[in-house]
């Protein structure tokens, strides 16, 4: 049955198509740079007959996805929609709340062609797929405004290290060395970025993958909370809410870096500032090269309506094929899903990214190795020791505290 | 003969019963059904669906123990208290003040109670606008000369609360003033002729005589004010959403944040329990006062 209706979707969609049908997607790119590449998705699944009818939600994934979920659990499912895939999701999948894509993604060998093959797992459970990864994000990058160290005469600093030792100038110079929004998950992202470039691999695998408490409340992390705290000095300063209005501190030398995922990239884009000439970027801090695998995967609620089922298979499709996945990353900024893309116009940073994926310093993100339960609580902690004076001691001990509840 | 007589106490006013009958269908079905539902999960270690499996007392022990929580219920009585002293008597010296047949009350009236007409986002989100350092009340005053004039409350973690007790003071004081209005007319002229007799002058005569006279009115307020104040979210999302850091929490904003973005049901469901408790604790006073006293009287 699948497979005949797969069949049926898949020649409807490439010869003419017989009927359009209107797919809601709801998601949470709002900013400049991620409108114009959701624009892309848009585009590319309008172009093939069927209808996208925008759904965003403005405010960030902590904002859309209690909405979303309160939609699907509370029987008005959207077409598709948006999560980082990992464990939000996981039990809306379990409650058979979520359409099963496992035909598409074999039509498509999926298996094959996505790389790191993690986002695919991420998306499979019980052997079943569940959501077509779109991109990889990857946190754990340090933006750079190069003209603002050109100007002291300073080097720009190539890694963590350089960049807390020249703050002192910067400070004196009456720039605040760091940009930091002040929303809940920017604290915690910095701290996840500090945490893999000052506790290396081994250290972060421990603790996050294996669960190793003595590791968390041992010499390395304290050094990881000490970076922390230095970088709480370092963003004293900066009282912007949103994180584009944090880079934007960056793009116009009120600031002289952030830590911030490659989405920055996208506004750094929109300023019309070159890679490597009017910005550096660092992934892993320039201390460990390591990148998250997180990313944006569509999932798609399950649906009463045949139509609607065979568009949602229709879009999964259309999401995952290399084409669109080279023009929604270009202007995204973040990296394809897919190793077999043509990319020769990436940019100084995207190169960067993917030598990154090249050698699989990979490591899986946040969403995928803690319960969101987890995230929220650290999230709070963070936001505390950000906002006060609380000592690396402490905050090591309640963060321990909070893991080994996990 | 007992099979002769219908049961009165059901037939009786048949007609009232029926059409009352989705009312109470509505409260035993939604209201006390709902309470039940969310009292009994929150002993249970429900994630983002709900499932029956009991844990005791856990989420609450958890509860009490994190930081964001007890900071959130601190919070809320320092609010509460503020805006109960302060909703009170600015309304009812507003009304007072109206009282006096004074020439365009109406106009004052309208006035005073048009903020009551805005919601708590659009309330916040001006006054957030007012409050902000850079375009706002401060920046005005320095643009006027006084360059040291410093009124920055919501981006101070100390004085934050202070920031939306404002907002939501200009808010609601014009409805406390409106409730209090209506108290007063509610005298007997009567009573300020006996007491213009006695020569008892008018602000002695509000305090000893109106005020005591008006104690439904009051009570009422009090209920409705201090309902409100438990409930207090929109304003603060609206105008601070729980920052700096998380200076100005309050606990509905964590019972969502738990329920829905943390995806761990029975932690919201404990922290509304608390809530619910506290609402009890203020209405169930009040309901004795109300009810409990016309028995004798």
């Amino acid at each position: 049955m699948k497979t005949t209706s797969l069949a049926v979707a898949l020649a409807a969609s490439v010869a003419l198509p017989a009927m359009a049908t209107d797919l809601e997607v709801t998601h949470w790119w709002t900013s400049g740079g991620e409108a114009a590449a959701v624009a892309e998705l848009a585009k590319a699944f309008d172009a093939s007959g069927d209808h996208w009818i925008d759904g965003a939600i403005a405010g960030s994934g902590g904002t859309a996805r209690p909405i979303m979920i309160s939609r699907i659990t509370g029987g008005d499912p959207m077409g598709a929609t948006q999560f980082n895939h990992g464990q939000q999701a996981q039990e809306l999948v379990e409650a058979g709340l979520m359409q099963d894509l496992t035909a598409v993604a074999e039509a498509g060998n999926w298996r094959e062609t996505i790389n790191p093959i993690a986002l695919l797992d991420a998306c499979t459970i019980d052997g079943r797929i569940y959501c077509a990864p779109v991109n990889i994000h990857s946190p754990e990058w340090l933006w750079l405004n190069n003209s603002v160290y050109e100007n002291l005469g300073i080097p720009v600093p190539q890694n963590w290290d350089e960049f807390v030792a020249s703050a002192d100038q910067v400070r004196a110079a009456g720039i605040v060395p760091l940009a930091l929004g002040n929303q809940p998950w920017q604290s915690s992202l910095a701290f996840g970025a500090i945490q893999i470039a000052v506790a290396g691999i081994d250290a972060w695998r421990a603790v996050n993958v294996d669960k190793d408490m003595e590791v968390a409340a041992g010499p390395i992390f304290a050094e990881v909370f000490q970076a922390a705290a230095d970088a709480r000095e370092l963003a004293v300063g900066s009282n912007v809410q949103d994180w584009n209005q944090a880079t934007n501190m960056v793009i116009t030398g009120t600031a002289a870096a952030q830590i911030m995922g490659d989405w920055a990239q996208g506004e750094f884009a929109v300023a019309e500032k070159v890679a490597g000439v009017d910005y550096t970027c660092l992934p892993g801090l320039g201390l460990n090269a390591y990148l998250s695998t997180g990313g944006d995967a569509f999932y798609f609620p399950v649906n009463s309506d045949p139509e609607i089922t065979a568009a949602q298979e229709r879009l999964a499709a259309i999401l995952v094929a290399p084409e669109t996945q080279v023009a929604f990353n270009l202007k995204k900024g973040s990296l394809p899903i897919r190793g077999d893309v043509d990319l020769s116009a990436a940019n100084d940073c995207m190169r960067k990214g993917l030598a990154v994926l090249e050698a699989g310093n990979l490591v899986p993100g946040g969403d995928m190795v803690w319960t969101p339960d987890t995230q929220t609580q650290t999230g709070d902690l963070m936001v505390e020791f950000w906002m006060s004076d609380m000592t690396p001691e402490d905050a090591q001990a309640r963060w321990v505290e909070i893991l080994s509840n996990d | 003969m007992a099979r002769s007589s219908p049961r009165p106490w059901l037939f009786k006013n048949i007609s009232a019963k029926i059409a009352a009958l989705p009312m109470i269908f509505t409260t035993l079905v939604v209201f006390v059904g709902g309470t039940a539902w969310t009292v009994i999960y929150s002993f249970t270690d429900s994630k983002l669906l709900p499932r029956l499996n009991f844990v005791g007392l856990e989420q609450y022990e958890r509860l009490w123990r994190t930081s964001r929580w007890v900071v959130s219920i601190e919070n809320l009585m320092l609010y509460g208290v503020f805006a109960l002293i302060f909703t009170i008597s600015i309304g009812f010296l507003l009304a007072v003040l109206l009282d006096q047949k004074i020439r365009f009350e109406d106009t004052f009236r309208t006035i005073m109670l048009y903020p009551f007409a805005l919601s708590f986002i659009v309330t916040g989100l001006v006054w957030q606008w007012i409050l902000n350092p850079d375009f706002g009340l401060q920046s005005i005053v320095q643009s006027l000369g006084w360059e040291s004039f410093e009124f920055n409350p919501l981006y101070d973690q100390d004085i934050v609360m202070y920031g939306l007790l404002i907002a939501g003071l200009w808010q609601g004081t014009g409805f406390v003033m409106c409730l209090m209005l209506a108290g007063l007319r509610g005298i007997d002229e009567d009573i300020w002729k006996a007491t213009a007799i006695d020569g008892i002058p008018r602000w002695k005569t509000y305090l000893v005589v109106v005020i005591p006279m008006m104690r439904p009115v009051f009570i009422t307020t009090l209920v409705i004010v201090a309902a409100g104040i438990i409930k207090l979210y929109d304003l603060v999302i609206a105008q601070t959403s729980g920052g700096p850091g998380n200076a100005s929490q309050v606990p509905a904003m964590y019972v969502y944040d738990y329920m829905f973005t943390a995806q761990n049901l029975g932690q919201g469901l404990a922290a509304s329990t608390m809530m619910l408790l506290t609402v009890m604790i203020v209405l169930i006073p009040w309901a004795y006062l109300e009810f409990g006293g016309k028995k004798h009287g």
